[in-house]
């Protein structure tokens, strides 16, 4: 993870400059994608993917800017989405305690955020593979407790009929609005991560994943900043699952169980590590094979084909589609593609 | 040059995320979705399961009322959320008007409470046999032609009281609404004879080590009680044969299935001699059976019995193609035609008469039955008696039967 670079800040002033032409046509056709998308598109494929990538993005800020990878992002979302189950409405019949959305959501992204801050502060102390391992096993613990416990969680059918809010007259589970509510979340994550990653706090951060005993020695503290590195991932995945349980109308634990814990790490993967950018890509690729590889091969071997099409991309690209579109993009302006980019259009 | 570049990648994208579904809808074809777990611990469950709707389509020559029948496949893992997001692609994307499935018991109960947010698709039940997906806020559009899996135990509870003079039994069973429902049925019958169950045991879905679980079952039980599915039931019986296990065992439906006798080991000697009930029974002489039985083997890859998920996928596949052709393929009404040609459907399976009752659940004839080594090696599941025309209450009366409240792993108890 140490050799990963982070994309240079901007040096022009300008707020075109500053947002970048990338930025702002990426964000008109996300903004006139609704008219362009059936309804399937619109969520399935367009919700789905904003929710999955959001989440791959709070692996990606402890990933690529902290170097801790961790394989509990999904159990951190499912957190927050039992939150949603237990203190909203349900129709499980127990729990559901009907409290309103602006209660049950902030309370809910605050549990996933300190249940990420508390995976985060028994994961820092270890480094590299041993971190995977330490999320994994959170991730897996909480999967079976989730599945035996009938007390909290109700156990393997989890929790039925979740429904989103009705806020200004308005549904925010029907297409539109729930594409859109997605959108906006996923804006704000993202420019939130862009922005932080050039702060103080995110200079710090990259430099103590590049050299932690050198920043050590320098007075930071360490430990602190990683911690907080994971409270703030925390509440990003805490946002997603409630988004990802409005989505679903349900929550069980295979919502949080050990294949989509993998699945988070297979999107920021394939997406690539070097820009918040990338578990977006990710997730839109992974959400569309996953929906239509068994149109194309059919029901006995789509997961085979998933399986190679990933293979592929890390095979030819090891830094996953951002990598790949560092391969083919114009070298005028040197690595960084912004600048390259501001070159060419001058 | 860079700008067409990139301009090409954005159209790229725009077009991969906008385009419709790639395949040709044919206006004179009727589409069906087929939703049955591809993938997880129930694979090979699903893949008969895609058999027995396969045997059904062919018996039609895939085709009623002159249109062609084109089959639209989904997957799902067993778990609700997949079972809901394959049927979703179905309907929303792919625009079937009928889907058949899902598998497994839970799915059932999720994939009905999707069902009345369409109550312009019709959903005809896979296999998936909880008792409240029919029994409980049933949905208008959620018909039932399989049976459920309280139903399938009929007789059997009678018969290992009276006939195998077991007088306590433990269970070990998955931790879902399907064993739960399979227990129930199970004890409905047992309980009510002067048996007693001491312990229950819930195992998760995917449980690999079964040794805590073998450890805990009480010594002094006359038998244990086994629902279990797929690798599931082959785990457990193989631990049990390896750790010594002596109790004799009483099957769940799909734990004596061919799905799992058809496994290799050393579990078929513990496996020989257990009796089980459901929904069919490998060596039913009748004509109708002998004649499915022929068919299902025409496919690739088949048991050498259909597994009663083939078989219940078989009747409900046939159950759609049959109301087709009598409403003439005519679904233009949102299907509302289809759905009354259903709702009175009455017609001969290879397990004899099946008919809906008023929560769209199916009345049918349940198999006792003791698995044997017939004479090729094979294990097979031996007809002892017919149970006929048992329905949904167990021929309680439906008060009675809903004051007994819902499946659960506490309910019902007789320690």
């Amino acid at each position: 993870m140490s050799e990963l670079s982070v994309p240079r800040a901007a040096r022009a002033p300008g707020w075109f400059d500053r947002i970048g032409i990338g930025h702002l046509l990426l964000g008109a056709l996300l903004l006139v994608y609704p008219a362009m998308a059936n309804d399937f598109f619109l969520t399935q494929i367009g919700g789905y993917s904003l929710v999955l990538g959001m989440i791959a993005l709070s692996l990606m800020l402890l990933a690529g800017y902290g170097g801790m990878v961790s394989l509990a992002q999904i159990t951190v979302a499912g957190a927050a989405g039992y939150v949603v189950a237990i203190f909203g409405e349900n129709n499980s019949g127990i729990y559901g305690f009907g409290w309103p959305w602006w209660v049950y959501g902030p309370l809910a992204i605050l549990i996933a955020s300190l249940m990420s801050a508390l995976i985060g502060w028994v994961a820092v102390r270890t480094e590299g593979i041993y971190t995977i391992m330490i999320t994994l096993a959170v991730a897996t613990a909480c999967f079976y407790f989730a599945q035996q416990n009938y007390a909290l969680f109700n156990g393997f059918p989890g929790y039925n009929g979740l429904r989103a809010p009705e806020v200004f007259g308005v549904y925010w589970r029907d297409p539109v609005p729930f594409y859109y509510l997605c959108l906006f979340c996923a804006v704000l994550a993202y420019a939130a991560v862009l922005y932080g990653a050039r702060s103080t706090f995110g200079m710090t951060l990259q430099a103590i994943r590049d050299n932690p005993r050198r920043m050590r020695s320098i007075g930071f503290d360490v430990t602190a900043h990683k911690v907080f590195a994971w409270w703030l991932a925390g509440l990003i995945a805490g946002a997603a699952g409630i988004l990802l349980v409005w989505f679903n109308g349900r929550i069980s634990p295979g919502t949080i169980a050990v294949g989509p814990s993998i699945n988070i790490l297979v999107i920021a993967i394939i997406g690539g590590m070097r820009h918040p950018i990338g578990p977006f890509l990710g997730a839109v690729i992974v959400t569309l094979m996953q929906t239509f590889a068994i149109d194309i091969i059919g029901a006995e071997r789509f997961n085979t084909l998933i399986g190679m099409v990933f293979l592929i991309i890390v095979f030819i690209s090891p830094d996953g589609i951002l990598g790949l579109w560092e391969r083919v993009k114009p070298k005028a302006g040197g690595e960084d593609w912004r600048a390259s980019f501001r070159t060419s259009v001058k | 040059m860079t700008i067409a570049r990139r301009t090409l990648l954005a159209l790229t994208m725009a077009t991969g995320l906008t385009a419709p579904s790639l395949v040709l809808a044919q206006s004179d074809s009727i589409k069906i979705g087929l939703l049955a777990t591809f993938e997880g611990a129930f694979t090979v469950l699903g893949e008969d399961a895609e058999r027995g709707a396969m045997t059904a389509l062919e018996e039609f020559g895939g085709t009623v009322a002159g249109k062609q029948i084109e089959i639209v496949k989904g997957s799902s893992d067993a778990s609700p959320d997949s079972a809901v997001r394959a049927a979703r692609k179905l309907v929303e994307q792919d625009g079937v008007k009928i889907l058949v499935g899902p598998l497994s018991g839970d799915e059932g109960i999720a994939v009905k409470d999707y069902a009345k947010t369409h109550p312009d698709v019709t959903f005809l039940n896979g296999s998936s046999a909880a008792q409240d997906t029919t029994l409980r806020e049933p949905a208008d559009n959620f018909f039932r032609f399989s049976t459920d899996g309280a139903q399938w135990m009929a007789g059997l509870g009678d018969y290992v009281y009276n006939e195998k003079g077991y007088r306590t039994v433990a269970t070990v069973a998955e931790d879902y609404s399907f064993p739960y429902t399979q227990v129930f049925g199970f004890m409905a019958e047992f309980c009510k004879a002067g048996g007693t169950v001491p312990s229950k045991s819930w195992v998760p879905i995917g449980n690999k080590d079964y040794s805590s679980v073998i450890a805990a079952i009480p010594d002094d039980v006359d038998a244990i009680y086994v629902a279990l599915g797929g690798a599931d039931a082959v785990n457990f019986l193989s631990q049990y044969s390896d750790a010594g296990g002596q109790a004799p065992l009483i099957g769940g439906s799909i734990t004596v299935d061919q799905t799992v006798l058809t496994a290799k080991g050393r579990m078929r000697d513990v496996l020989i001699g257990t009796p089980a009930a459901g929904p069919t029974a490998d060596t039913n002489d009748a004509e109708a059976w002998k004649t499915f039985t022929a068919e299902y083997k025409k496919q690739d890859g088949a048991f050498p019995s259909p597994s009663l998920f083939a078989h219940a996928y078989y009747i409900n596949m046939k159950a759609a193609i049959l109301a087709l052709e009598e409403v003439g393929g005519d679904l233009s009404d949102d299907g509302a035609k289809f759905r009354a040609a259903l709702a009175g459907l009455e017609f001969d399976t290879p397990t004899g008469k099946v008919s809906l009752d008023d929560n769209r659940n199916a009345v049918a004839d349940m198999y006792l039955t003791e698995v044997t080594e017939a004479d090729d090696g094979t294990l097979v599941n031996k007809m002892i008696q017919v149970t006929p025309q048992v329905n949904q209450t167990l021929g309680i009366k439906a008060d009675e039967f809903m004051a007994l409240g819902a499946v659960s792993r506490e309910n019902p108890s007789c320690p």
